[in-house]
């Protein structure tokens, strides 16, 4: 069986939304640099050298030093590549938990179903900052809880989004027929379910991961997320604002960075569902 | 879902907001005109970083309590001065005897509290017994630890029998623990303070400002201004915003050290950079591996660069130590050049203790900007000498909780703003862990020793034993900066004990 998912999408891949193509340029921007810093950055992130602090943008440091004199390139660049990793673990952990339970949730019918959606419903009650602020509260800061806590709050929504999806596929001929064959629950979630609700889901991860991308600034800004010495957007703006008299730009990059990588990311969820989902191929936001 | 311009706007929006929102703030406030001065003004707004948590500095330690109310609301029976001298409070004078144990106290005539009746002897018993007394909810109930009975011979007169020689003992009775309250008021002190002061209180608006005004009844000099507002703004960019829109005359006890530079070259702004106690250390636990190491301490001390920490931290507002004492207190010894800023130096220690390839700890940071900012930086001047640090930012309850009292840490940092305190490192359950004999027996002569210059080459002693200890690693004083209109004259440069007396302020 090949799946009937391809009829629907991959022909609609062929005519790129305009989202698509620049989510995914910016997108590409910000994984770039990201790969870039594993090889190369112009400075070690996390040198410290105070007499060269607060340069402005110039030919030695292209985008200026911090108030500790590191080069705020390198800083951005791996700072780029932490809120990846950071947004990638969330996103997967969120996966790895919330699509089974979807999936098995839309399978076992009233009772599971019920339990899945009440459990849910408990998560969502709880803004995920909010939840990552109490849980690094109680745990300590640092990169390991922060993917924890949103990877958490991540789970509820790919359950969710999973499971409205799936029972939507349960309900077609093609599933029926398979179920009239004599084939099993698991075996039909596997071969037909899961291929049918891959695009939503994949939608669903890169909205998720904007957001994770998002809140892990939001953390470290308020000094719970990535520590230091390893950068972080997040650190750098908070760092920033005892400096928003006297220079500007210290919180202009990394907050550019922010913009540039969840705007990139939403452009790129939305040009994906376009591509996708045939019911929402008109709509274009560009 | 939401639809696609709501999550493309919300991520512009989220964008903007942790990026730019201060910066496109902060262009109307720098718009506005220059801070009026006006010449005929006797009021006085003063900012300050933190609100108090109550108003009663006999029942909390929080700086914030006395910085609103010593001297200006309440007095104790003696008053630390400008220059942190002890001068009469509610005492006009006091005599000592000669074995040191008598302390007789004589009352001001005319002493009154704000609610109209006489601060008298029987107020000053009470205040001392309430202090010391078992069920005492005082910060400092070791400053009345030496005190064996107080008697009140007559309404002006009071006599403190101590039952061994205390020789900080007028000056502990000069903090604000020490103020002098009435049986009748003090209950209430909390929400609505009563003292003997010059101010009096006048309202408290929460999470906002703190009014004191002129007491007219106040049988001392007359202050200059007849009211005093005290502001409370937390946040630095609001704090800068506040000075240059001129909502605030006067900013003691200003850490924004990078934004000193704009208000020097401001004519309209004075800035005076002055002491404060806070001897700022890298908290040690010397009874945990491998700190308990002298070597593995001496090795962190050679590892640590004073002048680079004092530029990137304090804007090179502030002075090294070698040890725990003030530069400026008579008594203290230099002992900034015993571990010279020297790497490989570390390393050859470090590598003796038995730890070629360094080691991995924690650092436990309270939330002050100097505390984060310096433990950044002492995190990558370790790393040099291959000693990995894991930073661990904390709110100030969890540190207080696990660092302060449950001693569970490896390092800290943390400025001790106490007056005179080096005797912490005599107390057996403080917590650096750290024991010395040697150190309890300059302490116990110490405390027999009223000579002030026989006591200062005994402190001289005690900071030597610490620092050939290296108990901790000695970093500066944190300075004292404020910021205020230049017209304004008489607030404090230094900050000999935390307090921002307004007594003796006025508009030039």
């Amino acid at each position: 069986m090949t799946g009937p998912m391809k009829i629907g999408g991959m022909r609609r891949l062929k005519r790129l939304p305009v989202s698509l193509l620049l989510g995914g340029l910016l997108t590409a921007l910000v994984v770039g640099a990201a790969l870039l810093s594993l090889v190369w950055t112009p400075f070690p992130a996390e040198q410290v050298r105070v007499v060269a602090r607060l340069r402005p943008p110039g030919p030695v440091h292209w985008l200026g030093t911090d108030h500790f004199g590191r080069d705020v390139l390198s800083m951005i660049l791996v700072g780029a590549r932490n809120s990846l990793a950071v947004g990638a673990a969330a996103v997967a952990l969120g996966a790895v938990l919330g699509v089974p339970l979807g999936l098995a949730a839309s399978a076992w019918g009233r009772w599971g179903d019920e339990a899945v959606a009440r459990l849910g419903d408990l998560l969502f009650a709880f803004p995920a900052v909010l939840t990552a602020i109490l849980l690094t509260a109680a745990l300590g800061a640092g990169a390991v809880n922060v993917v924890l806590a949103l990877g958490l709050f991540n789970a509820a929504v790919f359950a969710r989004v999973a499971r409205g999806a799936a029972l939507a596929v349960w309900r077609r001929d093609f599933v029926r027929a398979a179920l009239a064959l004599g084939r099993g629950p698991l075996s039909v979630t596997l071969v037909h379910v899961l291929p049918n609700i891959a695009g939503v889901v994949i939608v669903q991860g890169t909205v998720l991961f904007a957001v994770a991308v998002l809140n892990e600034a939001a953390l470290s800004y308020l000094g719970l997320g990535i520590q230091p010495p390893s950068p972080s957007w997040g650190k750098m703006l908070g760092d920033a604002q005892t400096f928003l008299f006297t220079s500007p730009l210290q919180a202009i990059f990394p907050g550019a960075a922010i913009a540039v990588t969840v705007l990139g990311l939403n452009l790129l969820g939305d040009g994906l569902r376009d591509a996708l989902d045939p019911r929402h191929r008109s709509a274009g936001l560009l | 879902m939401p639809n696609r311009q709501r999550r493309a706007a919300l991520a512009i929006t989220m964008g903007a907001v942790l990026g730019l929102a201060g910066a496109l703030a902060a262009g109307p406030v720098l718009a506005q005109a220059a801070p009026r001065t006006d010449p005929a003004r006797t009021d006085l707004v003063v900012g300050m970083r933190l609100e108090p948590p109550h108003l009663d500095p006999t029942a909390g330690a929080a700086a914030a309590i006395d910085e609103v109310t010593y001297a200006n609301l309440y007095e104790p029976l003696t008053r630390i001065d400008a220059e942190g001298k002890v001068v009469p409070g509610l005492a006009e004078r006091w005599e000592v005897s000669a074995d040191g144990l008598t302390y007789t106290f004589h009352l001001r005539k005319g002493a009154k509290f704000h609610d109209g009746t006489a601060a008298d002897s029987a107020d000053v018993k009470f205040s001392l017994d309430r202090a010391r007394g078992a069920d005492s909810v005082n910060a400092q109930k070791g400053y009345f630890a030496a005190i064996a009975g107080v008697e009140a011979p007559d309404a002006r007169t009071v006599t403190v029998t101590l039952s061994r020689p205390d020789g900080l003992f007028l000056f502990h009775m000069a903090s604000g623990d020490a103020a002098i309250v009435a049986p009748e008021s003090a209950g209430a002190n909390k929400q609505t303070p009563v003292g003997t002061g010059p101010f009096k209180f006048e309202r408290w608006v929460a999470g906002d400002r703190v009014v004191l005004v002129r007491n007219p009844d106040y049988d001392g000099p007359k202050p200059a201004l007849e009211r005093v507002t005290f502001r409370f703004i937390s946040d630095p960019a609001a704090q800068v915003a506040a000075l240059k829109a001129g909502d605030i005359d006067s900013f003691p006890q200003f850490d924004t050290y990078e934004a000193l530079p704009q208000f020097r070259d401001d004519g309209a702004f004075t800035v005076m950079v002055g002491t404060t106690e806070g001897e700022t250390i890298l908290g040690t636990n010397n009874a945990r591996k491998p700190f308990d190491d002298v070597r593995v301490r001496r090795a962190m001390a050679h590892a640590i660069d004073r002048k680079t920490l004092i530029d990137g931290v304090l804007f090179g507002n502030g002075a090294p130590i070698g040890s725990h004492f003030p530069p400026h207190r008579a008594g203290y010894v230099d002992l900034t050049g015993l571990y010279p800023y020297d790497p490989d130096k570390a390393k050859e220690l470090l590598a003796e203790a038995g730890h070629p390839d360094g080691f991995a700890t924690t650092l436990r940071l309270p939330p002050p900007i100097y505390a984060r900012r310096s433990g950044e930086l002492i995190a990558a001047m370790l790393a040099e000498v291959g000693v990995r640090v894991t930073i661990e930012p904390m709110e100030w309850a969890p540190w207080l909780e696990k660092v302060f009292k449950g001693k569970d840490y490896d390092l800290t940092l943390i400025a001790h703003t106490e007056p005179l305190d080096i005797d912490i490192y005599g107390r057996p359950d403080y917590y650096f862990n750290y024991r010395s004999e040697r150190f309890n027996a300059v302490g116990a002569e110490l405390d027999r020793t009223q000579d002030s210059a026989k006591r200062n080459a005994l402190y001289g002693e005690q900071q030597r034993i610490l620092a050939e200890d290296a108990v901790n690693g000695f970093l500066f004083m944190l300075p004292s900066a404020t910021v205020q209109k230049s017209a304004v004259q008489g607030m404090w440069v230094n900050r000999p004990i935390q307090a921002n007396d307004v007594t003796g302020v006025r508009w030039k």
